[in-house]
């Protein structure tokens, strides 16, 4: 198969490092090369953070160069907005559409997503936005990386399978969270069962 | 079979596999998970967090002369403060090999500086192997292993936080077949002397020379043409990337220094212009130009002294595909929509619940209107600056809070001095500065924020906490019993969580006089469970926004005038609840 570039923005601290794994792992299984990259260190305390999982034996950069990767999965709205310059024409993207507000006073006053989320629905043409007070009501707020997962798989967006998916998150999530990621894997799944990808 | 494997973890598996006996370090991103894997994954092997750089090294050192295979992890600007043992050392020599990975940390990400550590094993006289991938690295390391045994000198290793935190398919090999016959055999040259020094610096030297123009399998040279790209690292994978594989120019990569000059004398070869692409300093471009004078090559040379590629920070493979192509007179695909700037602006900030805050808040109350400075140091509580705790002064470099403190109030009278430091700091590289303040008759206010962790760096232990880096239990050193034994006379301790405590505690030393030392106890979110959560009763809430404004805890935010309490994120510390004069906040 082509390559195939997946990023994954969100803020520090939810959890997109098990995300980038997860796809990760589950490529490698099905016999496919993989590279990327993590954001770790001081970013990780709540500032913007970005992983890149590059799928595919002839990619040579760990980080995305722009215009070149073909999904997007984010947790936030302007994290999605601030990758945006990565994402090829065709790509997909997938997001949650809650904005997570910072700690700190913002120059160009309060920010709550709207903005972001307008532009995403404006530029992007294979956007699904995944209403996160809808997802929290059947799953784990801490697995809300898994749920991505899920949706991206449930999406056809990944060259995955949903067992492969499954057996992804077996082996990379300890035994005591487990089932409340399976849980949250089949929800995102079926979140836009009715959408035809 | 292959493994998805962060370069760090890559690094750790590749030098067990070389046959490491014995793994010293001291944390720091992005170097900390090569360590920690070996510890983890490994425990055959022994794995130390030393207490700094310094004493990690000189550990390692021991053993490389006993014979054993070691290798000493730490990130670029520890390498300053392991300086002092490498330097000497290498004019000793060891006998086993003896691998140092310096981490460099371009951006920085994550540093104080952008200092590049093949510049300083230029410096130091050392070899230096530059890995540009988490597979290249996985067998690099093997052979810095070789190396080191064979000229019997210490050798560097340097990957930079892309390939530290890259991560890669890769493919896994059976142990090297390295037989150890460790055992301490007495050597003159093992004790340091100006004789000495004198015969090893003509040794090293001849050595260099002979290294600079052998041939390394892995300093390659492609393609054909009259333009030439060189580069090295990370940043030959973007090249690579902007290439697309197809090569209508030569391409040079170098992975290894002293700076191969046989190949690169055959790369300049026929050559009108070169792109020098290389992070930090331009190293592989200055060895260029002095090669091609030394060698009358009459070339064009491109890079950061021309000021065609940037002198600081890191790379993004877009803006290197861009340099590349100009170079080679083609064009780049242009953006389409452009996004707004508007976006949210993310500092790093202390995590919701973590202790540090609670102290800050303690210090920073106690002190209204007192003229006061705030020396920082190194760690989580770096963040302790951001508004609107506001609280750190000055930030140099490990340690460095506490002798700061004592010299500001040297130049400046008026001044009440206080120095944060955390625990590990406190271990690494803090105690002297405190018997320096002590011994001097400095006067200073010293805050031990112990929080049970190396936080900053993913929570390793130390020794204040009764654990090894393979968490088995060993002899707990206590900080309170160290400083008493210093001679500080006013030592106070508190929970950093109860806040009417922590205040009194601060209070309680700030008319005394000398060396004073405030404990503050708390443990990092990550250490401890959650202790519980918090609820704003919009009844009772003036909307007053005290509880945000005061304290930056990012659980808290608002929306208008009104607070929210992000449950998910909140960890129940309680201190809202404390700032909050209307009762309106609730903790259970
Ligand atoms: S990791 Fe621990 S010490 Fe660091 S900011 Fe978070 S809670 Fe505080
Ligand atoms: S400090 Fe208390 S009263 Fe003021 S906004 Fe916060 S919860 Fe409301
Ligand atoms: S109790 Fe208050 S200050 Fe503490 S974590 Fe929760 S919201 Fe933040």
């Amino acid at each position: 198969m082509n390559n195939l570039s997946v990023v994954i923005a969100g803020v520090g601290g939810q959890g997109t490092v098990l995300l980038s794994r997860l796809i990760g792992n589950a490529a490698l299984t099905s016999g496919q090369d993989v590279r990327g990259a993590e954001t770790i260190g001081m970013a990780q305390r709540g500032g913007s953070v970005v992983s890149h999982v590059r799928i595919g034996a002839d990619t040579h950069s760990p980080l995305t160069p722009s215009h070149k990767a073909d999904l997007l999965l984010a947790f936030e709205p302007g994290e999605a907005v601030r990758a945006f310059h990565l994402l090829a024409d065709n790509a997909a993207v997938v997001a949650l559409d809650r904005a997570v507000k910072p700690s700190v006073p913002q120059p160009f006053g309060e920010y709550d997503g709207a903005s972001a989320l307008a532009f995403l629905k404006e530029n992007v043409s294979r956007l699904y936005i995944i209403e996160q007070e809808k997802l929290f009501r059947q799953i784990s707020p801490k697995a809300a990386n898994v749920a991505l997962f899920g949706a991206a798989v449930g999406l056809g967006l990944l060259p995955l399978s949903i067992e492969q998916a499954k057996l992804a998150v077996r082996e990379r999530v300890p035994e005591k969270f487990l089932s409340i990621n399976l849980n949250a894997l089949d929800v995102g799944a079926n979140y836009f069962a009715e959408v035809t990808p | 079979m292959k493994q998805l494997l962060m370069g760090n973890e890559a690094i750790a598996l590749g030098a067990v596999r070389a046959g490491v006996s014995v793994v010293t370090g001291y944390p720091g991103t992005p170097s900390s998970e090569i360590l920690e894997t070996v510890a983890k994954r490994c425990r055959e092997v022994y794995a130390e967090w030393s207490v700094n750089e310094k004493s990690a090294l000189e550990t390692a050192a021991g053993a490389a002369m006993s014979g054993a295979r070691v290798m000493v992890t730490m990130k670029q600007v520890g390498l300053n403060v392991a300086s002092d043992p490498l330097m000497s050392l290498n004019y000793t020599g060891i006998v086993g090999g003896m691998v140092i990975v310096a981490a460099d940390d371009p951006g920085p990400v994550s540093s104080q500086t952008e200092q590049d550590t093949r510049r300083f094993g230029k410096f130091a006289k050392l070899a230096v192997f530059d890995p540009s991938s988490p597979e290249e690295a996985y067998l690099m390391i093997a052979d810095a292993f070789d190396l080191s045994e064979k000229i019997k000198r210490p050798v560097l290793f340097r990957p930079t936080t892309r390939v530290c935190h890259g991560y890669a398919s890769v493919e896994l090999l059976p142990p090297l077949d390295v037989k150890r016959d460790t055992r301490f055999q007495r050597n003159s040259r093992f004790v340091i002397f100006p004789k000495l020094a004198y015969e090893s610096h003509v040794v090293i030297e001849k050595t260099l020379k002979e290294l600079s123009t052998a041939d390394y399998p892995r300093n390659t040279l492609e393609g054909a043409g009259t333009l030439g790209i060189a580069t090295g690292g990370v940043s030959h994978a973007y090249v690579s990337e902007a290439l697309g594989g197809q090569l209508n120019c030569k391409l040079l990569k170098v992975s290894a220094y002293p700076f191969p000059v046989g190949v690169a004398e055959r790369f300049l070869e026929g050559l009108t212009d070169v792109l020098v692409i290389e992070e930090l300093d331009p190293v592989i471009e200055e060895e260029l130009l002095l090669l091609s004078a030394e060698k009358k090559i009459n070339v064009n040379i491109h890079g950061k002294r021309s000021g065609e590629v940037k002198n600081a920070g890191e790379f993004a493979p877009s803006e290197i595909a861009v340099i590349v192509n100009k170079f080679l007179g083609k064009d780049t695909a242009e953006a389409t929509a452009q996004a707004p700037s508007n976006l949210p602006i993310r500092p790093p900030v202390l995590c919701a619940g973590c202790p540090h805050r609670g102290s800050f808040l303690a210090v920073k109350e106690a002190c209204k209107g007192i003229n006061a400075v705030f020396c920082g140091d190194i760690g989580c509580y770096t963040l302790g600056n951001a508004k609107p705790l506001d609280m750190v002064d000055t930030c140099l470099c490990m340690g460095a809070g506490i002798t700061m403190a004592a010299g500001i109030k040297r130049a400046d009278e008026s001044k009440t001095t206080f120095a944060f430091v955390g625990d590990s700091t406190f271990f690494h590289t803090g105690i002297s500065g405190i018997i320096n303040a002590v011994y001097n008759n400095a006067d200073e206010i010293i805050v031990i924020l112990d929080n049970s962790a190396t936080a900053m760096t993913g929570g390793q232990p130390h020794p204040g906490l009764g654990l090894v880096a393979n968490g088995s239990p060993t002899a707990k050193i206590s900080i309170e019993n160290i400083v008493q034994a210093i001679g500080v006379q006013h030592i106070v301790k508190a929970n950093a969580f109860d806040l009417d405590e922590a205040v009194s505690a601060v209070k309680s030393v700030l008319d005394k006089q000398g060396v004073r030392v405030i404990i503050f106890s708390g443990e990092c979110i990550a250490v401890s469970k959650r202790r519980g959560k918090c609820v704003i009763d919009n009844d009772k809430c003036v909307n007053c926004g005290l509880c945000v404004t005061k304290l930056g805890c990012p659980a808290l935010t608002l929306s208008g005038k009104t607070p929210t309490l992000d449950e998910t994120l909140c960890n129940g510390c309680g201190l809202c609840a404390y700032v909050c004069g209307k009762g309106a906040i609730a903790c259970e």
